[in-house]
């Protein structure tokens, strides 16, 4: 008899994807500024490791949220015992108040229909197992992020069906897209039960256009089906257009009195925005009762540590400081956003025109040898280990065209992404030299009297690049 | 707008939603709950509410979080939000590894030896982590069992099983019957007797799992025991999963054996086991008293089991600040040892203040030595040896007599008219008024059944807790008017459920 479950035996936790490897590669050999200078630079973990000092001041400033105390007093009885689903209620007050601030405070939330979560990760799966059952299917926009074929799809036995997006249009989601996926689920016997989007968008860093969420809830309200939005990364739009919510849509568009107002959920989480991953604080916002109630219930299996709920009711409730972090992290991810972007194009590398989130979507698909996944892969290797960039792969993104590539800018220092930026100018240009030493061998050939200084000139490049290669 | 609108928009919730979403298996329907919703609407506080129902239906261990925090205060360095452990701050909140912090797996592998006498070593690599006991149980179904098969367990067993194990996984649960014939011990009998009964309905069972020392018993399983479980489980080829979340509630001898003692045993290895089959629950929310910390543990010595459990628990990881905070206090082992001296005193004299008062009334309980609850025997005051009359008998302890003690049937038990009432999350006062109102309740209910009429009312209305036994005067509607969608009042910490 078999010992174990399929889900122990199956690979639909998605580990083995190379979204994965480049981790593993990378934590094999680690740059360190000292005692690794030629490791890999971690370039495939959105974190934003930019705005620690501005939570570090809070905490010197108020040492009672720090110390289980309010108002002096200790509360840490109350808190050790506080195992409550509903979650602390001034935390979860807090948090609305602050998805409002992050929207412009253009909608305001309930507390009482937010549902607390150990990480976007666990609100992810359990919206799923709440309006899924299992073989359904919920359609996403490609490229999308790696860890949805694990959160979605593995212990719910959901289905994801991709929305096909197309650099031709800045990978924008469009009607026939939504319209192709639909049927490709109908063709694959899937009920489809909802559209999952991210917005702002990882990988591609983009924020969803007014456009495209007018596009989806008309579509989601033609199906009759759900539409998830995951903001996890709503607070991170360091560039205009601003940030647009699919509950502001909801509201200017009329929907609040139809059924679809019942089917938009969205969920957030503390650890991109305020750069907290290892706290698990994720969120289910719904306007289901039904879903508010089952989503409590499922909670018990990953609630908040209290300790945490109540550290961050009392940073979050803080209104100087929220205003505060929000405006400098803004400006410092713009400016880490710059600072990549320049240093791509200085390789001669474009990215996806982008305004939020931690991370480019970097097109390199001059770089393949043929317009191929098998060419992505073998140009990821050599990025991963002869360059020395964990960067993420567009076909682990599920992306339909090869050569994009995502790479994360908010988790290093900035002396580090300047060495990354070299290391990818230095990798272009031995490309384009070899591929130049090719054809000047065949001109040297030709024009021998003129192609002494040229000779040398290039002579000296190729040696100065051979002198590089041994290094690594 | 072209979606089909049919007239009963609960029914179109119906088909939106999942069936997970909208059916009743998370049994949170059950009469468990409903004695939490009654304290909620009314809850006993001292100054207060002092006619309020009484919360004895929560397994809390209050007794000893002094203790913790007073290290927490001594110790601020384990903080990572204190002036003295801000340099932490960064490291600490970025990682979300879920293998979890060195310093923290290391330190629960110490501690579940520690609170095993020590005659067990634990290794930090098998240690996983799961958002609690009830991710840590859900998560090992997740590993073990298919939707449709079947885990075996030992009834009486913790009424939260019925969701935990069965509601996302889609696995069924069979009781194995103990009763009170032989103290509810588990016989190989009728472990057997279940297995063949779930062949005979071609029902695939994959394990059986029990808690150890047990909820509601409160009674530890003897060596012999659980070698014949272990030897009868290997031989089937099925998983044992031992819920050990009680071990440092023991206060009585016989010590605390582990399946993990069992296990390395000289006799049982000759009679080979299969290792791989077994798997250990823990948490720190009984022992240790920090429910609200949520930390889960799944510790298996299966290592696909291990890196299975390690990948779900991305859905419930310990928050890094708690590990941290827990990787400093478990470590310091001068602590661990006098806290759980201590706390195991507590616990001690308070089962014995509880159990002698019951005493002094004519209530026997379940001899035990274990766990935060007494199992008490109350079949003398049914009217009739049903379910109904327990159900009956309950309603009037709620309502009237204002305790939440919970009903045997809730957790399965095969006989009616017992119930689990908790002793360790009240402190001392409210144990006597509980105690005095007990007391009064039985001293009624003899003269109710002696002569048919109720003497001593002139005592009664003395006294201020307005205790009233007129049948039926306890509100139903209150009761059903509280389904679990609707809001539980809100309070500054709302109280906390289990």
């Amino acid at each position: 008899m078999k010992m174990l479950s399929e889900k122990a035996t199956c690979n639909s936790h998605g580990q083995d994807s190379s979204y994965f490897l480049g981790w593993q590669e990378y934590e094999k050999n680690p740059y360190d500024e000292i005692q690794n200078p030629k490791g890999i630079i971690q370039m495939g973990l959105a974190e934003n490791q930019l705005s620690f000092d501005l939570l570090e001041s809070w905490l010197a400033q108020n040492p009672d949220a720090a110390g289980f105390k309010r108002n002096g007093e200790s509360i840490f009885r109350e808190l050790a015992l506080f195992q409550d689903y509903h979650g602390l209620p001034a935390f979860k007050n807090a948090m609305t108040k602050f998805m409002s601030e992050i929207r412009g405070n253009k909608v305001s939330f309930d507390s009482n229909k937010l549902v607390l979560t150990a990480g976007a990760t666990s609100a992810n799966e359990t919206l799923m197992f709440c309006l899924a059952d299992q073989g359904d299917a919920f359609l996403l926009p490609t490229p999308y992020y790696p860890g949805f074929d694990r959160d979605l799809k593995w212990r719910t036995g959901a289905e994801i069906v991709p929305i096909h997006c197309e650099s031709s249009n800045g990978f924008r989601i469009t009607k026939s897209a939504l319209e192709e996926a639909y049927l490709d689920a109908k063709k694959r016997n899937l009920r489809v039960k909802g559209v999952l989007v991210t917005n702002p968008s990882n990988p591609l860093g983009t924020t969803l256009s007014r456009k495209e969420l007018e596009l989806l809830l008309t579509f989601v309200d033609a199906k009759g089906i759900h539409l998830i939005s995951d903001e996890i990364y709503s607070g991170t739009v360091f560039n205009s257009p601003n940030f647009v919510s699919v509950m502001e849509v909801l509201i200017e568009k009329n929907y609040m009195k139809t059924d679809v107002w019942e089917r938009v959920h969205i969920v957030y989480s503390l650890s991109k925005d305020l750069g907290l991953p290892g706290f698990r604080i994720g969120a289910i916002y719904s306007n289901d009762e039904m879903v508010v109630s089952a989503a409590t219930k499922m909670s018990s299996f990953g609630l908040v540590s209290s300790q945490t709920q109540y550290l961050l009711s009392c940073m979050l409730s803080d209104k100087k400081f929220t205003k505060k972090y929000l405006s400098e992290n803004q400006k410092r991810l713009k400016k880490r956003h710059a600072m990549i972007v320049k240093g791509l194009q200085n390789a001669g590398i474009n990215c996806l025109e982008s305004n939020a989130g931690l991370f480019c979507w970097v097109d390199m698909r001059h770089l393949l040898s043929s317009n191929t996944f098998d060419a992505e892969m073998d140009l990821w290797k050599k990025i991963v280990y002869d360059v020395g960039l964990n960067i993420s792969p567009g076909s682990s993104c599920h992306c339909s065209e090869p050569g994009w590539f995502r790479a994360c800018f908010a988790n290093m220092s900035e002396d580090t992404l300047n060495l990354a930026m070299r290391r990818i100018k230095d990798f272009v240009k031995s490309t384009a030299t070899n591929d130049i030493n090719e054809i000047s061998h065949q001109n040297q050939q030709q024009t021998n009297a003129n192609s002494k200084k040229k000779a040398f000139s290039k002579w000296v490049f190729r040696l100065s690049f051979n002198d590089r290669q041994r290094e690594r | 707008m072209g979606s089909e609108t049919s007239g009963n928009s609960n029914n179109k919730s119906v088909v939106v939603l999942s069936k997970l979403a909208t059916n009743e298996q998370h049994g949170e329907n059950s009469p468990y709950f409903d004695g939490w919703k009654a304290y909620d609407n009314d809850s006993f506080h001292l100054v207060n509410n002092p006619n309020g129902v009484i919360q004895m239906g929560l397994a809390e261990n209050q007794l000893s979080v002094d203790l913790v925090e007073e290290w927490i205060m001594r110790n601020p360095n384990a903080s990572i939000c204190t002036n003295e452990g801000i340099e932490s701050f960064r490291r600490i909140v970025n990682f979300q590894d879920y293998h979890g912090l060195p310093e923290f797996t290391t330190a629960i592998a110490k501690y579940l030896g520690k609170t095993r006498q020590g005659k067990v070593k634990f290794d930090p690599k098998r240690v996983v982590m799961a958002g609690g006991a009830t991710g840590a149980n859900e998560t090992l179904i997740f590993c073990l069992a298919d939707p449709g098969d079947a885990f075996l367990v030992p009834s009486p067993y913790y009424p939260g099983f019925n969701r935990d194990l069965r509601w996302r996984t889609g696995i069924q649960l069979l009781p194995i019957s103990c009763t009170s014939s032989n103290n509810f011990k588990i016989t190989i009998e009728a472990v057997q007797e279940a297995y063949q009964n779930a062949q005979q309905a071609n029902i695939n069972v994959k394990g059986l799992i029990l808690t150890n020392p047990s909820n509601p018993l409160g009674t530890m399983l003897d060596r012999d025991t659980l070698k014949k479980l272990l030897t009868f489980t290997s031989q089937h080829n099925i998983h044992l999963v031992c819920d050990e979340i009680y071990a440092a509630t023991v206060f009585d001898a016989p010590q605390f054996i582990s399946i993990a003692e069992i296990i390395d045993d000289d006799e049982i290895r000759n009679h080979c086991i299969n290792k791989d089959l077994v798997h250990i629950v823990s948490s720190l929310s009984k022992d240790m008293g920090f429910p609200g910390f949520r930390v889960g543990i799944v510790y298996s010595f299966n290592d696909d089991v291990v890196n299975c459990a390690r990948k779900m628990s991305s859905f419930g990881l310990v928050s890094t600040q708690t590990q941290h905070l827990l990787a400093s206090m478990l470590s310091d082992g001068e602590f661990v040892e006098e806290f759980l001296i201590e706390s195991v005193k507590r616990l001690r004299k308070r089962h014995e203040k509880f159990t002698n008062g019951l005493e002094e009334v004519g209530i026997k309980c379940l001899k035990g030595n274990a766990g935060l609850y007494c199992w008490m025997d109350l079949r003398p005051m049914l009217k009739e040896p049903t379910f109904d009359a327990e159900m009956s008998l309950w309603k009037l302890i709620i309502n009237d007599v204002k305790l939440n003690v919970s009903p045997g049937s809730s957790f399965n038990c095969p006989e009616a008219g017992w119930f689990r009432v908790c002793f360790a999350n009240i402190d001392d006062q409210t144990v006597e008024i509980a105690l005095a109102r007990i007391r009064m309740f039985v001293d009624a209910n003899n003269n109710v059944n002696e002569n048919g009429v109720v003497k001593n009312k002139q005592q009664w209305k003395k006294n201020k807790l307005r205790l009233n036994f007129s049948n039926g005067k306890y509100d139903e509607n209150a009761m059903n008017m509280m389904s679990p969608n609707s809001p539980i009042p809100i309070s500054p910490l709302v109280r906390a459920r289990n």
